[in-house]
């Protein structure tokens, strides 16, 4: 019996699919290259073709450094120009080049507040051919994540909003948006090196939202220098277990 | 004073006729040029002046102060000797141009009573008349002319006095016959009936564009610059300009971008007569269209993208970034224009650079250990951060060809890791062991991922 109803469940989820294509026409998606993350994505990677959200975690909401690396290392993996909307000057192109997102490629707009970044940001989604759209944004409703998204369906080309909040009240206030997915990027204690110095850096990444797949929690190791991330080889609580003695290498360093 | 008195005075001195023809020809040159440079309405002010009507043109500059002293400097350049004012009038910034104490004056629409009360009285461009007479009844400044009761002045001076007046403080209009270069492209429509609303205007543009191009393409020509002049039947003129990163000549592109500057203008009681003009072309030919069936990636074409949000934002709000070569991590890149050619170019990956950088750095309260360790705490915006690895330190030295302060500053940068893995990018003024180096005081300049 059960069995029956997830076989009429599954049929009717092929048979949306198939009608979603036909209005959206081909969509392809980019996958992460680690399996862990790829598996519980819908069509196996990030959908091409549609508005993401992207927000920085605790301690990071204000600036979303980690979520814009991590927009320009998916962009990194595509080919193409890049329009990116700023609402303020403080982005480091050095950074963006680093994890493999060639300063060529990139054109930035200057928006000035979060509203002219979406206006940009729809205005670039109807151009094919660019690799994606990121907007820096610190208002994204659901009418503008509607538009967006609409934008970005028509012409295929992958918007990113880059959340920025100005206090975690105004976070916690944020509403829903028309986004497909929405990702939490935090920074994660890296794994603490026999030597002194600083280990690849490494991220929560929560899928907080999914549109057809499933929420869920992965910590990776960050963007490298083609923006492909990296499933974390160390086991979660071993680290965690590591910490304090890490710290006393830390101070032996300061000291000697 | 007479010739011969000039001659006897200064032996070599050079006499040459006036030639006022040919004087009025070299103004009506350098109204063509302010044309393509500055303002989409030039008009001749005979015999030493030009008017321009710069409405919605300074943010083309980053101020109207800059563009007028941008203004005086290129004139400088060609060997005259320029003054410049600008005010909500032409009668204000014709008298503050000729009689104002700074060579370059900018006042803001509405202070022109103020601006012009201390101005002599033939600032208003009067008949020498009328200014004797004025002042040998003891009017010497346009101020004093401002609270006196009209009636008797106009009896005994006749109407110019206040028409002029009027003009200056902007209670009356002064239209003004703008010059086309001969030449250049140009189309116009006139209407029967003032419009005034949107979708006409928007039509009526649609079809002057689709002349435009007919003209243009006849000439094998795109546009790089497109004016537009809309005449309100009370004789004001309303302009709007916009500019191509590449020649265009297709003219729904052409009228989708003039449409798009439609809710900056005010139609006021209507338009009678748009104007359709571009200063600026340059050839366009047939140009073959690329193909991707060789499997080459095909460039997509960003200049319409370029075009709309550059006339939207103004045009320095778009770029890209190229690396230059420099120490100081804030100098390390320059702006090119966002369709300029690849530079092949990209920032070296030896050294860790942040996402986000802080301009200016901001100082943090520390606890470390001199010379050359990273700290161990550091408290910033009252939060503190316990250090558990850090990365450094890398010198970066100032760069002494710049300025003399910088030749023995040196910054030494650490990246460093928090409980939490959040990582910072800090620094310290100073080499750690010789003051003159820096004030080893501590900055936060980036925030990692």
């Amino acid at each position: 019996m059960s069995s029956g109803r997830s076989t009429v469940i599954e049929e009717l989820r092929t048979r949306l699919d198939c009608l979603e294509a036909e209005r959206v026409g081909l969509r392809t998606t980019l996958p992460f290259g680690v399996a862990e993350i790829d598996d519980r994505l819908p069509g196996g990677g990030l959908l091409l073709g549609a508005l993401h959200e992207v927000s920085g975690g605790e301690g990071d909401m204000a600036y979303g450094a980690a979520a814009a690396l991590f927009v320009a290392g998916v962009l990194a993996r595509l080919s193409g120009p890049v329009l990116w909307c700023l609402m303020r000057p403080d982005l480091f192109a050095p950074a963006l080049a680093s994890v493999g997102l060639h300063p060529d490629r990139v054109i930035y707009v200057e928006a000035g507040d979060g509203r002219t970044v979406l206006l940009v940001m729809e205005e670039g989604l109807r151009i094919r051919g660019l690799a994606g759209v990121v907007g820096e944004t610190d208002r994204l409703d659901l009418t503008a994540s509607r538009r967006l998204q609409l934008a970005a369906e028509r012409s295929g080309v992958v918007a990113f909003a880059v959340r920025r909040w100005r206090s975690r009240a105004a976070a916690d206030k944020a509403g829903h948006s028309a986004a497909v997915t929405r990702w939490r990027i935090t920074a994660a204690a890296s794994v603490p090196l026999r030597t002194p110095g600083i280990g690849r850096a490494r991220w929560t990444l929560d899928l907080l939202r999914c549109r057809n797949g499933i929420p869920s929690t992965w910590i990776v190791e960050a963007c490298d220098a083609e923006g492909r991330l990296a499933a974390s080889r160390v086991p979660r609580p071993a680290d965690l277990v590591d910490r304090p003695a890490a710290a006393g290498a830390g101070r032996r360093l300061a000291a000697g | 004073m007479p010739v011969a008195q000039a001659r006897a005075s200064v032996p070599d001195l050079i006499v040459a006729d006036a030639d006022p023809a040919c004087d009025l020809a070299g103004l009506r040159r350098l109204g063509e040029w302010m044309l393509r440079r500055y303002s989409p309405i030039v008009a001749l002010d005979p015999p030493d002046g030009l008017r321009l009507d710069a409405t919605g043109c300074a943010h083309f500059f980053p101020s109207e102060a800059r563009m007028l002293a941008d203004m005086v400097r290129r004139l400088a350049a060609a060997g005259i000797a320029a003054r410049a004012a600008m005010a909500g009038t032409y009668g204000a910034a014709h008298a503050l141009a000729r009689h104002a104490s700074s060579p370059r004056s900018v006042i803001a629409t509405g202070t022109e009573p103020a601006a012009l009360a201390s101005l002599p009285i033939a600032a208003l461009r009067l008949d020498p008349g009328i200014v004797d007479g004025l002042r040998r009844l003891g009017f010497e400044r346009i101020g004093h002319m401002l609270n006196v009761p009209r009636g008797p002045f106009a009896r005994r001076f006749g109407p110019d006095l206040y028409r002029r007046l009027d003009q200056a403080l902007g209670l009356a209009a002064e239209p003004i016959e703008p010059i086309v270069p001969a030449g250049m492209p140009m189309v116009r429509r006139s209407f029967i009936e003032p419009i005034w609303t949107p979708e006409p205007l928007a039509r009526a543009i649609g079809h002057l564009a689709e002349a435009l191009c007919r003209q243009l393409s006849g000439e094998g020509l795109g546009a790089r610059r497109l004016d537009l002049a809309l005449h309100r039947i009370d004789a004001r003129i309303e302009a709007i300009r916009v500019g191509m990163a590449a020649p265009v000549r297709d003219p729904v592109r052409l009228g989708q971008l003039l449409c798009d500057r439609l809710d900056r203008f005010d139609p006021g009681p209507g338009v009678e007569l748009m104007v359709l003009t571009s200063p600026l072309v340059e050839p366009l030919d047939a140009r073959q269209v690329e193909s991707d069936l060789a499997g080459h990636e095909v460039s997509p074409d960003l200049s319409g993208l370029v075009d709309t949000l550059s006339n939207r934002l103004g045009p320095r709000r778009l770029f890209r970034l190229a690396p230059i070569e420099s120490e100081v991590p804030e100098r390390g890149g320059r702006r090119l224009a966002p369709l300029a050619p690849p530079m092949g170019l990209t920032w070296s990956a030896d050294w860790p650079r942040p996402t986000r950088l802080l301009v200016p750095p901001e100082p943090i309260a520390t606890f470390a250990l001199l010379p050359d360790h990273p700290p161990v705490q550091f408290t910033w915006r009252g939060i503190r951060h316990h250090v558990l690895a850090a990365d450094g330190p890398e010198r970066i030295f100032g760069e002494w060809w710049r300025r003399d302060a910088e030749l023995v500053a040196v910054r030494d940068y650490f990246q460093v890791e928090d409980e939490q893995g959040a990582r910072f990018w800090v620094y310290r003024a100073g080499d750690g062991v010789d003051p003159a180096t820096g004030s080893h005081r501590w900055f936060l300049h980036g925030l990692f991922a």
